[in-house]
Parts: structure tokens; sequence; C-alpha cells
């Protein structure tokens, strides 16, 4: 950990900071206290205004929790906060107001339902998504189900800089905000007509939101400059003449919010899902690579240009990606984003 | 495009003016009085209605066989339960 320390300050002066001796003082606090070191360092303990009281952030990918930890949650605002607990933005159960003095036995007692805390400080942080296609009419693809499988491989990975967010939206809409985060998965499917099979209804064309359709010569025809891939043409067609080719995930990289937000660069089309697992890896590798103290990738991405990264990531996984500007465009065509 | 002969419809159900999500559980509630094979009219407001309601009609499983443009810019629906 030392050396990432010594990233995060990047002035001369501070590395001057005996950081061994720090730890070795931390550890032995931790030790007196029989706190579980590798515990703290994993985060998820937050301080608080007040002295000596902390925020525990248990681990909820996707927000999925079971009745089973909603009522250990409970216990342990019961029995070690005030009896509240407060939703995160991030979909995680927060339990304010827990002395660090607690810390062991909160631990031991998630413990006893193989549960944990969350991650918190230049880590890889717990995987937000939607319901996804299990239930929502929206949903194209399984965001549930790839969010856990997800946070099962990556989560706590530690960055050496800064938070890594990652999100997944099962559909354009984009409830998990896909454009704030640092790899963001939207599901999209590409629509395909069976010209046999059509009765030339316009009932695709009526719920084209994105003017991506219009008739021609009695059948639907589609502006692959407007269409943003949500299916809904696919899922109002009455007789299945309108259907679904293939279906993937657009990613998204750089975004951000906080006090200086970035908007993310669609980076990639139609991946499979080991396809975001391999471009999760790979972008965790260039970021740790090539940032440089504590900044977000968008900000890296700004620095050594989006090419570098597409080159260097994309291209070399072979992923289908998206290069000109154009491609992006059409996604913000009609929000005010003021950088297209 | 293969065309077959309109079915006169068992029951017409005029949902103008009527709101999303109320417009699709009207035609929900009438469909659930029929009997299989029988055959809805519904008339819909052009926008969010006939974005919405068709979608939903088929993912209950019934067949939407015809859609007509009507001359106030409202559609007409047939429904085969």
């Amino acid at each position: 950990m030392a050396k990432y320390i010594f990233l995060i300050r990047g002035n001369a002066m501070e590395e001057k900071i005996d950081i061994e001796g720090l730890k070795a003082e931390l550890k032995k606090e931790s030790k007196e206290l029989q706190l579980d070191f590798n515990e703290l360092k994993s985060g998820g303990y937050i301080k608080q205004t007040q002295k000596d009281l902390f925020t525990v952030r248990l681990r909820c990918p996707g927000g999925k929790v079971t009745s089973e930890r909603l009522r250990k949650a409970a216990e342990i605002s019961d029995r070690y906060g005030t009896g509240q607990v407060h939703i995160s933005v991030r979909q995680s159960i927060e339990v304010p107001y827990v002395h660090y003095k607690n810390f062991d036995e909160v631990a031991e007692s998630l413990r006893q339902i193989d549960w944990s805390v969350a991650s918190c400080g230049p880590r890889v942080r717990v995987p937000t998504a939607c319901a996804g296609c299990t239930y929502n009419p929206n949903g194209i693809t399984d965001c549930q189900g790839i969010c856990a499988a997800v946070d099962r491989k990556y989560f706590g990975a530690p960055t050496g800089h800064h938070k890594f967010k990652i999100s997944f939206s099962g559909c354009p809409i984009d409830c998990f905000r896909t454009r704030e985060m640092d790899l963001g998965f939207q599901g999209m499917l590409e629509p395909a007509l069976d010209e046999d099979l059509c009765t030339g209804c316009e009932l695709c064309v009526k719920a084209c939101e994105e003017d991506a359709l219009r008739m021609e010569g009695g059948l639907p025809v589609r502006d692959l400059g407007r269409c943003i891939n949500c299916g809904d043409c696919v899922k109002v067609c009455p007789i299945n003449a309108m259907i679904s080719k293939r279906i993937g995930w657009l990613a998204r990289v750089g975004g951000k919010h906080g006090k200086h937000p970035y908007f993310a660069y669609e980076v990639a089309a139609f991946l499979a899902d080991d396809q975001v697992f391999s471009l999760i890896e790979k972008t965790i590798e260039w970021y740790t690579r090539n940032a440089t103290g504590r900044e977000r990738i968008g900000r890296t991405i700004e620095r050594l240009g989006l090419n570098k990264y597409l080159d260097e990531v994309v291209v070399l996984l072979g992923l289908e990606s998206i290069r000109d500007d154009a491609g992006r465009a059409k996604f913000y065509s009609r929000g005010n984003f003021y950088g297209t | 495009m293969v065309h077959e002969v309109k079915p006169t419809p068992d029951r017409t159900l005029d949902l103008r003016t009527v709101l999303c999500p109320l417009n699709f559980v009207r035609a929900k509630l009438a469909l659930e009085e029929m009997t299989s094979g029988q055959v809805l009219e519904v008339i819909l407001d052009d926008g969010e209605p006939m974005r919405n309601v068709p979608r939903s009609i088929k993912s209950e499983g019934h067949m939407i066989i015809d859609v007509l443009k009507l001359a106030d810019d409202s559609y007409r629906l047939l429904i085969r339960k």
C-alpha cells in the first residue's frame, strides 16, 4: 500500500513522511483495539464529523439485499448505531454513528451471514445496476446477473490512484447513469425487419422516440445515424416482423460526477458478457499504468487523448470500437451536453 | 404482406383523452371479460398512448391484428384475445 500513498500525495515534501512508521503505528493501534487491519484497509468505514464515530457502508451490489441482510443491517443499526440506516446514492445501505471500538464486532456479525462492508478509497467500488431485463419491461440486458459477477471478481481491487466506479443500465434510458461512471455498460439492441412478415402498420414508427424510422414503400426504414438501439420498435411490433438481430453492451469510459463532472465517452458497442470482463480488466490496468497521482480515468484520457485509450485497450481486445464523434453525437443530440 | 379480411369487433373501447397507464388498464379489463378469439377495438390518442399501450397489450399475450390511422390523428387498433 505504501507506494500508493506516495502516488496519492505526489509532492516531494509529503514523500518525506515516514510511511512505514505510520503503518506500523496504525497496525499497533489496530492490534490494541483487536481490529482486523485488512478490514479497515478495504474501506467501508467512513469517518464522520463526530469524534470516533464512523459510517459503516455495507456491500449491496446492484442494490439487491436479501431480507436476511436487511434484518442484519437493522440489528447492527439498533445495537451499534442510532436505529437508522442511510441509503447511499450508489445503492448501498450505510449504518451511521458506529463507534470505531465496535468495528470488530460489526465485522464478525456480518461474517455470520457471509456479508461484508463495502469499499472506499482508491479501489473498485461496489458496482451498481438496475433491474435490467429480468423484470423491467424496458430492459434489454441482464444487469443484475452481470453486476453480481463483476462484484465478485473486481470489488475492492486497488487502482493505485483514485476510486473506480462501474455501473450497469439495461437500456438507453440509463437510470444507472453510466455516463457518470469510470466504466459504464448499457444494454443495446440492433433491430432487423423481416419484410415478408411486415404488414406496414407503422406501429414501430409511432413507437420510435428518436425519429429513426420512416415509412418507405410501405415498409419501415431505419436511420442508423439516429437509432440509439433502445429496442422499442421490436417490443411494439404486433407480429414480430421487427426482431432483435443482436443484443449487447454499450461501453462508456471516463465519466464522473463530483465537483467537476465528466461525461463519459462511448467507446465500444455490442459487447458480449465476457468482453465486459476483459474491458474492465484491461481498463483498470491501463488506468493504473497511465494515471498520475489522484486523478480519475476521465482526466487521464483527457490528458493523453481518447485515441490512446482506444488503441491500447478497445482495439487491442478486438472490440467493436466507436471512434468517430458522429458515432457518439447521436446520444447527446437532444441534450445540452456542451462537449459535442 | 398478406392482409386477412378485417373481422368485425365484438367490443369497442374509445380511449381517447384517457391517460397512461389507465388506458391500458381499461383495455386489459375489457379483454379479461371477453373470450379467447374475440376481437376488441380500441381507439387511442397519438403520442404516449400509442407508444405504450400496443406494447403492453402485446406483452400480455394478445394479438394486434390491425392498426388504422383515423381522421383526427388518433389510431384504431383491433386486438384479438
